[in-house]
C-alpha cells in the first residue's frame, strides 16, 4: 500500500511539472459527418489555421502550445454530439471548445454537458435566437450573430424590393424554424404576406411535395431558410425545373457559390444575406487561408472563435475555463489595439504585458448582449453564377 | 373556356405530380429491385445497398470526368450514360469482394439471417467511408447535355395553355431506362437456365441444391445483377437530383419501405412498391389548390386554403403508414414475397 501511495505521489510531480509545458487542448466540435459536413470541410481547417497562427508566434502562457482536438457533432445527432462533447472534456480534458456548429446540437451539447462541466463553448455559427436565452452560466458566446437579426435584415431587403407576397420554406430544425419565424415576424409586420411556411428535412431523396405545395400557394419569389447542399438546394432545383419560382430569397445557410455552380445561371438575380463585414480582416483572413475555401460560410466565425479562446486564456492568465470566462468579452470589444488575422501574435504580447486588445479578426467580432456577434450581414445578389457583394447592412 | 380550364388543372397536376412521382418512383424502383433479389437468393436485407449506389455512381462519375477530359460527349445526353457500363463492372468487382471476404465465410457457417444483415451493415460503413474518402463527401453535380426535354414556359406556349409541363431529358431516361432495364431483367428471370435456376434456388434451395445448381454461381449472379442495378439507380438518381454520399445513405429507407410494401424476395412487388410509395408520397402531400380552381367552373372563384390533405412535415409518416398496412393485413407483402 505504502509503495502504491508513493509511486502514485511521485506520478503526481511529474504530472504537475510536466503541465507548464504541456499543451493546451482545444476541442473543436463541428459536423465532420452529417448534414453540413461538406461546409465543415473548411471550417475545421479555420480553427487549426488560428492554433497554426499562435503556435509559430510561441503559444499562449509563455510558451504553451494549442492541441486542436476534434470531435464530431454530426450536426443533427445530439446523442453523438453529447457524447462528443463529454469525451472532449472528460477523456482528452480541453481547456475551452470552439462549436458546436447546428443550432440543436449546440443547445444540446451546452446544457447537458459544457455547463454541468463548466466548460466556455464558443461558436461559430449556431444562430438560433433561441440561444439568446438559454440558460449558460457565462459560459457560452458566438462569433454568430442571432438570427432574430438576420430575420429583420432580411425581411428589410425584401421589402426594399418592394416585394409583398413571398412563400417561405425551411430545414426542419431549430435553424430553419428560429429564421423562418423571426423573418415572417418582421416581414408581416412591415406589411408583407408570407403565402405559406413549409418545412423541409434535410437529406431526402426528393423534394417533388416540397414543391408542388409551395407552387400551389404561391409567391413572387421563394424564401429559403435551409442549407445550400441539402434539401435548400434540391428545393431551389426542383422549382426551377417545373417553373413554379424564378427568383429565390437566400440566406446564410444557403449563401455559397456553389449553389450557382450547381444549379446555373437560372440562379442570376436571386438574392439574400449572410454574416459578413467589409473589414480589412476578411481579406487577410481570405487571402491566407490554405489549403481550404476561406470565403466558406462561417470559415471566418470559426477562426474568430478559437482566436477568442485563446486571447481571453492569455488575458485570464488561466486556460480555466472559470477564469477565463469573463475576459471573452473584454478581449473582443473596444477598448485595446485593434487586431486583425494573422496578428494574433502581437495581441497575445499586448495582454502578456498587461495591455487591452479589441480583437477585430475576420468577421468583425463585436459581442453584444449576453456574449453574441452584433450581426454585420453583407447583402448580395447572384450575378454570373457567383454572389456579387450588394452593400453591407 | 370549359375545356380549357380542365387542361390547365391536368397539366398543374402533371407538372407537380406525376411526372415528378414517376421519375422519383422509377428511382426507388430500380434501387428495390437490387434489395429484393438480394433477399430472395441470399436471405437477407442488405444495408449495404444504398452505399452499393454510391459507390457505383462515384465510379461513372470518374469515368465521366475522364471522358470530358478527353472531349467525349454523348450529344444532348449526358455523358454518364457512357460511362454507366464502366461504373457497373468496378461495382460488380467490388461486390464480389464484399462477398469473398465477408459474407461467403458466414455463408459456410450456415448463419441466420440477422447475422448477414449485420455484416451488410459493416460493409454499409467501410462502403461509406470508401466514397467519402475518394470523391469527398460534398454535394456533385456531374449532368451534362441537354437539361429540358420541354420547359415549362414552351409547353405553355405550343398548347396555349395557362400552366405549363417541364419534362427534364433526367427524368425521361429515367423512365425508359427503368421499363427497359426491368423488362431485360423479366426476360433474365424467366427464360435464360441461369435466371430460372435463380429463381429455383430462391423458391427452395434444398431442391434446388438436389437438382444439380451449382449455389457459387447462382450467389455470384445475384451479386452482379444488384451491384448492375445499384449502379444504374445510382447513376439515374445523381443525374436527375445530385450526388451526394450522404443523401444516397438516407434513400436506403424509401428503398426498403418499397421493397417490403411489395413484398420481399418478389421483383414485379418491388416496381409496384416503388411507385405506390412515390405515388402516395406526393399525391396525399400535394396541395390541390391551383387545380381544384381550375376544376371549379366560374372564373374569380379563389380557394381560400391550400387544399392540402397532409401538411408535407408527414410525407415520411405516409410511407411508414403504408409499410405499416401492408404489414399488418398482409405480411407477405403485396405481392406474396417473404415475410420478414
Amino acid at each position: 500500500m505504502k509503495k502504491l501511495l508513493l509511486s502514485t505521489a511521485v506520478a503526481m510531480t511529474f504530472a504537475t511539472t510536466a503541465q507548464a509545458a504541456d499543451p493546451v487542448k482545444l476541442g473543436v466540435l463541428l459536423g465532420f459527418t452529417g448534414a453540413i459536413e461538406s461546409t465543415v470541410a473548411d471550417m475545421g481547417p479555420a480553427a487549426d489555421m488560428a492554433v497554426a497562427e499562435v503556435n509559430a508566434g510561441g503559444g499562449i502562457l509563455g510558451g504553451r502550445m494549442i492541441e486542436v482536438v476534434r470531435g464530431d457533432s454530426t450536426c443533427t445527432d445530439s446523442a453523438a454530439a453529447t457524447a462528443s462533447a463529454e469525451r472532449l472534456i472528460t477523456s482528452d480534458k480541453v481547456s475551452g471548445i470552439v462549436g458546436g456548429d447546428c443550432s440543436g446540437v449546440t443547445t444540446a451539447v451546452l446544457t447537458n454537458v459544457a455547463v454541468p462541466n463548466g466548460m466556455v463553448m464558443v461558436s461559430p455559427s449556431a444562430t438560433s435566437p433561441a440561444l439568446t436565452t438559454v440558460e449558460d452560466n457565462g459560459l457560452f458566446f458566438r462569433t454568430a450573430p442571432s438570427d432574430a437579426r438576420q430575420g429583420a435584415v432580411m425581411s428589410d431587403i425584401i421589402m426594399g424590393k418592394d416585394i409583398k407576397k413571398v412563400a417561405l420554406t425551411y430545414t426542419n430544425n431549430d435553424y430553419g424554424k428560429g429564421l423562418a419565424d423571426a423573418f415572417q415576424k418582421s416581414y408581416e409586420a412591415a406589411g408583407g404576406k408570407v403565402t405559406a411556411s413549409i418545412s423541409h428535412e434535410d437529406g431526402k431523396a426528393d423534394y417533388s411535395a416540397e414543391v408542388g405545395a409551395l407552387a400551389a400557394a404561391g409567391g413572387e419569389v421563394l424564401v429559403v431558410a435551409g442549407y445550400v447542399d441539402q434539401g435548400g438546394k434540391g428545393i431551389i432545383q426542383g422549382s426551377l425545373d417545373t417553373g413554379a419560382f424564378d427568383t429565390f430569397v437566400l440566406p446564410d445557410g444557403m449563401a455559397s457559390n456553389k449553389l450557382g455552380e450547381a444549379i446555373g445561371s437560372d440562379l442570376n438575380g436571386s438574392f439574400g444575406q449572410t454574416p459578413g463585414a467589409n473589414n480589412a480582416g476578411a481579406q487577410v483572413f481570405e487571402k491566407s487561408a490554405k489549403g481550404f475555401n476561406g470565403t466558406g460560410p462561417f470559415t471566418k466565425e470559426t477562426y474568430d472563435a478559437a482566436a477568442l479562446i485563446m486571447l481571453a486564456m492569455e488575458a485570464a492568465k488561466s486556460t480555466d475555463p472559470k477564469d477565463y470566462k469573463s475576459k471573452i468579452m473584454d478581449v473582443a470589444n473596444a477598448p485595446g489595439v485593434k487586431i486583425n488575422p494573422g496578428e494574433l501574435k502581437w495581441g497575445l504580447l499586448i495582454l502578456a504585458n498587461g495591455g487591452d486588445i479589441d480583437y477585430v479578426g475576420a468577421s468583425n467580432v463585436e459581442l453584444i448582449g449576453v456574449g453574441e456577434s452584433s450581426g454585420n450581414y453583407r447583402e448580395y445578389e447572384i450575378k454570373d453564377k457567383v454572389m456579387s457583394t450588394v452593400r453591407y447592412r | 373556356m370549359e375545356g380549357m380550364e380542365i387542361l390547365n388543372a391536368l397539366a398543374v397536376f402533371s407538372n407537380y405530380v406525376l411526372v415528378p412521382a414517376l421519375t422519383y418512383g422509377s428511382q426507388l424502383a430500380l434501387g428495390a429491385l437490387g434489395v429484393t433479389l438480394i433477399y430472395g437468393v441470399l436471405r437477407f436485407s442488405n444495408f449495404a445497398h444504398g452505399d452499393t449506389m454510391a459507390f457505383g455512381t462515384m465510379v461513372v462519375i470518374l469515368f465521366t470526368w475522364l471522358f470530358q477530359s478527353w472531349g467525349i460527349s454523348f450529344g444532348p445526353l449526358p455523358t454518364a450514360l457512357l460511362a454507366l457500363p464502366f461504373g457497373i463492372l468496378v461495382c460488380i468487382a467490388l461486390v464480389l469482394l464484399s462477398d469473398k471476404f465477408v459474407y461467403r465465410f458466414y455463408r459456410r457457417k450456415k448463419a441466420a439471417p440477422v447475422i448477414f444483415m449485420i455484416a451488410s451493415m459493416g460493409v454499409m460503413f467501410v462502403m461509406n467511408g470508401l466514397v467519402r474518402f475518394i470523391i469527398s463527401p460534398k454535394d456533385i453535380q456531374f449532368r451534362d447535355g441537354e437539361r429540358f426535354i420541354i420547359k415549362a414556359r414552351e409547353f405553355k406556349q405550343m398548347f396555349g395553355l395557362d400552366e405549363g409541363v417541364a419534362i427534364k431529358v433526367t427524368q425521361g431516361i429515367t423512365v425508359v431506362i427503368a421499363i427497359v432495364v426491368v423488362i431485360a431483367l423479366f426476360w433474365f428471370l424467366n427464360r435464360t437456365r441461369t435466371g430460372k435456376s435463380m429463381r429455383a434456388f430462391s423458391d427452395n434451395e434444398d431442391l434446388a441444391l438436389l437438382s444439380g445448381i451449382n449455389p457459387d454461381k447462382v450467389v455470384m449472379i445475384t451479386w452482379m445483377i444488384a451491384a448492375a442495378l445499384a449502379t444504374i439507380a445510382g447513376t439515374l438518381y445523381g443525374l436527375d437530383k445530385s450526388f451526394k454520399a450522404f443523401t444516397y445513405f438516407m434513400l436506403l429507407l424509401p428503398i426498403f419501405a418499397s421493397a417490403i410494401v411489395g413484398g420481399l424476395g418478389s421483383p414485379l412487388g418491388a416496381i409496384a412498391g416503388g411507385y405506390l410509395i412515390a405515388f402516395t408520397e406526393i399525391m396525399l402531400t400535394y396541395a390541390y389548390k391551383k387545380v381544384a380552381e381550375y376544376m371549379v367552373p366560374g372564373d374569380e372563384w379563389e380557394a381560400d386554403s391550400l387544399m392540402q390533405l397532409l401538411s408535407t412535415d408527414y410525407k415520411f409518416a405516409v410511407s411508414f403508414m403504408i409499410l405499416l398496412l401492408v404489414l399488418l393485413f398482409r405480411p407477405t407483402g403485396i405481392f406474396k414475397g417473404k415475410s420478414v
